[in-house]
């Protein structure tokens, strides 16, 4: 399967830190990949290159055949590469509509389109369609700073998906969000991606969520990959097991429970 | 946030049309003159609301309302010049050019430095207007009479209403046009930085183009308001159009009038020019005392300005500031 989305040689400084070194990543379409490595591993990084919010210090980013390295955020964004982030991203004194209505708005704006009515009818639709495929209905109207945090962070996946990328990064779409919230929120997410048949790289410290979801695992450690495999090749990998899963009470509990690897097998199993 | 209603267009125009009748009907003559500069005041609070509901405060706009009046008046003096279709678009080109260049400056700048940023640049132009003999110094130098079409009259009763209705009309048309832009997909983006310009890029929009547009298009309100001040007062000088007290009243009528709707200068406008004369009547040597206790207690008591009285009475919810 080709590429949709290549990392080549690329590294990351900031004075003496060394935050990625020498990525090499190649993502093929409709892939799903997790992102797994303990605080300051370089993952939020690797994102942050990715959707252009930083630059690579050497080495070249491609997405689609298409050299993106430094290019701006909003044209990285409208070349079909989305994300969310570890804290959800909202316009927070707008009603859950409204914010999707912008980000709908801007979706469709091109030149002198701008100055076009945000709300018009068939917009307005699309809101309402959105609102129910992220089971949001029930917080319309509702300020988005009133939201509790795992409808927030439906709300910035949502928002990302609005101009329907190729590729959706998501940064730790589970975190501060409560164990019974996790599962439920995360079914909702990624239905609606396969649905929208996207790329997703995300983020998470949840190996949990990692080994029920992706089809494969970078495992990062002190900024670079240490492991790039199948959930359950990579969650038995010694490496993993010492600088990842090591770090982590909860993970390890569970590695030891065996779940971890039960989750990876059921998703190899389904997918043949 | 609530995005604009469409009742606002039909409400703007029953409204200007009413004040517009009142005025030639009913109202004396001196308070024609008082909506004539709260009108006119009133375009470039416009601007500056704009700016407001973007999360943005300029201290220095009195940089586009003097370069707006000046246009004017120097098309007179040099050119003899005083056709209204030409001083009050070339007033609002003016600063509106002003605006975009500076505007590369100002928009990566934010909150204090914003504000600050923007009086620095008013009072190089305050500065430089003192100094320069050609420019009339500190005493300024009249206006040319202004004509409309080419037709213009000596009678100070039939002048007043000529501009008292033109300011209605370009105030009319300046709310309507501003509400509309409001209500678009750039319009909306106002609140939307505002509240986080990280998500605004990432929906793959430039935040600070968008506030860069913003910028303009408050100088361009600016400059057209003060070439309208210009015209109502039939004279320019540095003091009263430039100076950072200038400034200070534009911020001062925002606040007073609130973010929630484009009509809101205009009624907070005149609420402040018959203030400061009822004031200065009052307490001639202290009517700062009674104005600045006024802008205190709106500050305490409504921080969505008069507007929020309004909306409440109406029973509906005003946009928050």
């Amino acid at each position: 399967m080709s590429a949709i989305l290549e990392t080549v040689g690329v590294n990351k400084t900031f004075g003496a830190v060394t935050a990625a070194r020498d990525i090499n990543v190649s993502v093929a379409k409709h892939e799903i990949v997790g992102i797994i490595g303990a605080n300051g591993a370089g993952k939020t990084t690797f994102v942050n290159m990715v959707t252009g919010w930083l630059p690579p210090s050497t080495g070249r980013i491609r997405f689609d055949g298409r050299d993106i390295t430094g290019l701006a955020p909003r044209k990285i964004t409208r070349l079909g590469i989305c994300r969310s982030f570890q804290v959800a991203q909202v316009f927070m004194t707008a009603t859950v509509f409204d914010n999707l209505m912008i980000a709908l708005g801007i979706a469709d704006a091109h030149g002198l389109g701008v100055l076009l009515p945000l709300r018009v009818r068939a917009r307005e639709e699309r809101a309402d369609a959105i609102l129910r495929r992220y089971q949001m209905q029930d917080y319309r109207d509702q300020p988005a700073s009133t939201l509790p945090q795992g409808i927030r962070k439906l709300l910035d996946i949502a928002m990302a998906m609005v101009a329907q990328p190729k590729v959706l990064l998501l940064d730790e779409p589970t975190s501060g969000i409560s164990v019974e919230e996790k599962f439920p929120l995360m079914d909702i997410v990624m239905g609606a991606l396969k649905e929208e048949g996207v790329t997703v790289l995300f983020v998470e410290h949840d190996m949990e969520i990692v080994s029920r979801y992706v089809s494969r695992v970078l495992a990062f450690y002190q900024g670079e990959i240490i492991c790039d495999a199948p959930p359950a090749e990579a969650l038995a990998d010694p490496k993993v097991k010492e600088f990842v899963i090591g770090d982590d009470l909860h993970n390890q509990t569970l590695l030891q429970a065996g779940a971890l690897q039960d989750g990876a097998q059921e998703v190899s199993d389904a997918r043949g | 946030m609530a995005l604009t209603s469409d009742r606002t267009t039909l409400g703007l125009t029953v409204g200007f049309v009413a004040v517009a009748l009142l005025g030639v009907f009913v109202l004396p003559d001196w308070l024609l003159n008082q909506i004539l500069v709260a009108f006119s005041r009133a375009l470039a609070v416009v601007g500056l609301l704009v700016l407001w509901r973007t999360g943005l405060v300029s201290f220095g706009h009195a940089l586009y309302f003097g370069l707006g009046a000046y246009t004017v008046a120097l098309l007179g003096r040099n050119y003899g010049i005083g056709e209204v279709l030409v001083t009050l678009p070339a007033a609002t080109l003016a600063s509106a050019l002003v605006g975009f260049l500076l505007g590369f400056i100002v928009r990566r700048y934010r909150e204090i430095f914003f504000a600050m940023l923007n009086l620095a640049f008013s009072m190089v132009l305050f500065g430089i207007l003192v100094k320069t003999e050609a420019l009339g110094s500190t005493d300024g130098f009249n206006v040319e009479q202004p004509t409309l079409l080419g037709i213009g009259t000596d009678d100070a009763a039939v002048k007043l209403t000529a501009l008292f209705l033109g300011v209605c009309a370009i105030g009319w048309l300046t709310a309507v046009l501003v509400h509309r832009y409001l209500g678009s997909i750039l319009g909306s983006l106002t609140t939307a930085v505002r509240d986080n310009e990280i998500r605004v890029e990432y929906l793959g929009y430039s935040a600070a183009e968008a506030i860069h547009g913003k910028y303009v298009m408050s100088a361009a309100l600016t400059g057209l308001g003060g070439g309208f001040m210009a015209i109502s007062l039939g004279q320019v000088d540095p003091e009263s159009m430039v100076n950072w007290t200038v400034s200070g009243e534009l911020v001062f009528v925002t606040i007073l009038s609130g973010p929630g709707s484009v009509a809101a200068p205009f009624i907070g406008s005149l609420i402040f020019e018959l203030l400061r004369t009822y004031a200065f009547e009052l307490v001639p040597y202290a009517w700062q005392l009674i104005v600045g206790g006024t802008l205190l207690l709106i500050i305490f008591f409504l921080p969505g300005g008069v507007w929020s009285v309004l909306s409440r009475l109406a029973g509906r919810r005003g946009v928050e500031p």
